[in-house]
């Protein structure tokens, strides 16, 4: 039996996602974000900026377009280019190779959306600040769940980057803000609902309790996985062409 | 021992039916999938190997279904069609990756086993980048034996090769089969695998329209009936040595020259020469007619 993590497909993944001079494109966000932060730390006087800024610029730009492009690129990718059968004609268990994928990709994302997100925070108000911890902790919840959502959207679809701008600009942007029961699922709100129960700032704009972000982001993080391990089961090759 | 069973299989999409009731049993040794483009032998193939569901029939490898059965892997191997593997690596750490996704004990000497059988070692630290088709299409065979599967699919292991690389390809294979694995592959072109024996599988049409001896199919193949262009300095008289013979079953002149209907396309190009020196004729031209691939499988069916 393998194990739920695959070693050999984690590291193959990490490499190839990292060895497709992405890496450069995934690095510009983060350092928009933490320039910006010292920017604003040595002009702005007000004291509401560091959580406006990386609440709204970091939670629902950085952090889910970075998850949006490694999310749907770990599994997605190879499933495009057709080298995923390499992988699939092997008795690893398909819950194992999504497990495996979907971990990559949250590695990659704390990489290069959470660390940011919290060097951003210590820059704006100190390394030890609630604020910077309460970032951080909220941008690795959301590097999980986004992941687990975005993975399952690239084994659902082959426009999954089309399917989460969507899912991000009307779900979350849209009517996140109108509706409020919208918010119940918005992975933005699990992060600002997490991040808000370390800072306590009203500015952050949180709208979930602590206990509803973290069991809410629970479900829908093994819901996506599980769906996304049953549709890759019965993942099929295109026959001939009819 | 082990073999794949097809029993009533059929696959369709919607309302396109692109396998059609397809019963089969394949044994030890190397089969041929043979069909012109479309006919439905990637349809097969992908199905054996659980990439794609049986729309009805039942469909065994080694005695287990296939569809959503990643188990079956451990008894076979999959050398698919397109080219795409991971690029980045050297052909070692492909196979080497590969074995360990099979939990293989020794993971470095069964690659080592598998690129030596395929005689690769010689770039096998190489990036797969830099390599060529032929050595990509090795290399993709020496991940698909790491493990030593009894059944081993090739989805058009002939594709892109040169003559020698096809030579080289079909010793590969004929190896393998005669170790008794039940060897399965696909292709197009009938005379691509023409040095290859054992059995064929022709598929026309997503029907199996013939299956036997590979010799005996070559043979129907060479003595197919044949028309041919024909220009000469006479080619009235021609045409009249040219219907007293066996091999040719009808002659037709054409604004374009004689139409030779040939009823044995060996023996016709044997002759022609002879004759036409024979007759004092001098011959200046000799068209194959156009020939679809469709056209030579319609008549293996017919046979």
């Amino acid at each position: 039996m393998s194990g739920v993590l695959n070693p050999v497909v984690l590291r193959l993944t990490l490499r190839a996602t990292m060895g497709r001079k992405r890496a450069l494109i995934f690095a510009i966000a983060p350092v928009i974000l933490i320039g910006v932060s010292a920017l604003l730390r040595l002009t702005a006087n007000s004291p509401v900026w560091p959580p406006e800024f990386l609440g709204v610029f970091g939670y629902t730009v950085v952090l889910p377009l970075t998850a949006l492009i490694i999310g749907t690129s770990v599994l997605g990718a190879e499933i495009d280019d057709g080298s995923i059968v390499h992988l699939l004609a092997t008795p690893v268990r398909r819950l194992s190779v999504v497990l495996s994928k979907f971990t990559a990709a949250v590695i990659l994302t704390i990489a290069f959306g959470a660390v940011p997100e919290y060097l951003a925070g210590a820059v704006a108000t100190g390394p030890a600040s609630k604020l910077a911890i309460g970032l951080f902790a909220g941008a690795l919840a959301a590097s999980v769940v986004y992941n687990a959502l975005f993975v399952l959207l690239s084994v659902v679809t082959s426009r999954a980057i089309a399917a989460g701008l969507l899912y991000l600009l009307v779900w979350e942007g849209l009517l996140g803000n109108l509706v409020g029961g919208v918010r119940l699922l918005s992975v933005d709100q699990y992060a600002l609902g997490i991040s808000n129960s370390v800072a306590h700032n009203a500015s952050l704009h949180a709208h979930l309790t602590l206990a509803t972000a973290v069991a809410m982001g629970v479900v829908v993080t093994c819901v996506a996985l599980a769906l996304a391990a049953r549709r890759l089961s019965s993942f099929s090759l295109k026959g001939d062409a009819v | 021992m082990t073999t794949i069973e097809l029993q009533g299989v059929s696959r369709w999409y919607g309302n396109v039916v692109a396998v059609n009731d397809i019963s089969m049993t394949i044994g030890p040794g190397v089969t041929g999938l043979l069909g012109p483009n479309g006919a439905g032998k990637s349809t097969v193939l992908h199905m054996i190997a659980g990439f794609l569901e049986p729309s009805r029939g039942e469909l065994t490898v080694g005695g287990a279904a296939s569809w959503r059965n990643p188990e079956i892997f451990r008894t076979l191997g999959l050398v698919p069609e397109r080219d795409s593997v991971y690029a980045f690596l050297t052909g070692m750490q492909f196979v080497v990756a590969t074995a360990k996704l099979h939990e293989l004990a020794d993971p470095v000497a069964a690659a080592r086993r598998a690129i030596e059988t395929v005689e690769m070692a010689d770039a096998q630290d190489r990036k797969i980048s830099t390599y060529s088709k032929g050595m990509r299409q090795r290399i993709k065979i020496a991940a698909a034996l790491v493990h030593d599967p009894e059944v081993i699919l090739l989805d058009e292991p002939f594709n892109g090769m040169d003559p020698r690389q096809r030579l080289q390809m079909m010793d590969l294979l004929d190896r393998q089969g005669q170790e008794g694995r039940v060897i399965l592959f696909s292709s197009h072109i009938l005379e691509e695998v023409e040095r290859l024996s054992g059995t064929i599988q022709v598929i026309v049409g997503g029907r199996l329209a013939a299956s036997g001896d590979f010799r005996a199919i070559r043979r129907l193949m060479t003595s197919r009936p044949h028309v041919f262009f024909v220009r000469s300095s006479d080619d009235r008289l021609l045409g009249s040595a040219l219907i007293g013979r066996p091999a040719v079953s009808g002659v037709e002149l054409t604004p374009r020259g004689l139409q030779v209907r040939a009823s044995d396309y060996g023996t016709f190009t044997r002759e022609l020469a002879g004759l036409t020196r024979d007759s004092g004729i001098r011959l200046r031209e000799l068209l194959p007619a156009d020939e679809s691939l469709e056209s030579v499988f319609a008549y293996l069916l017919a046979s």
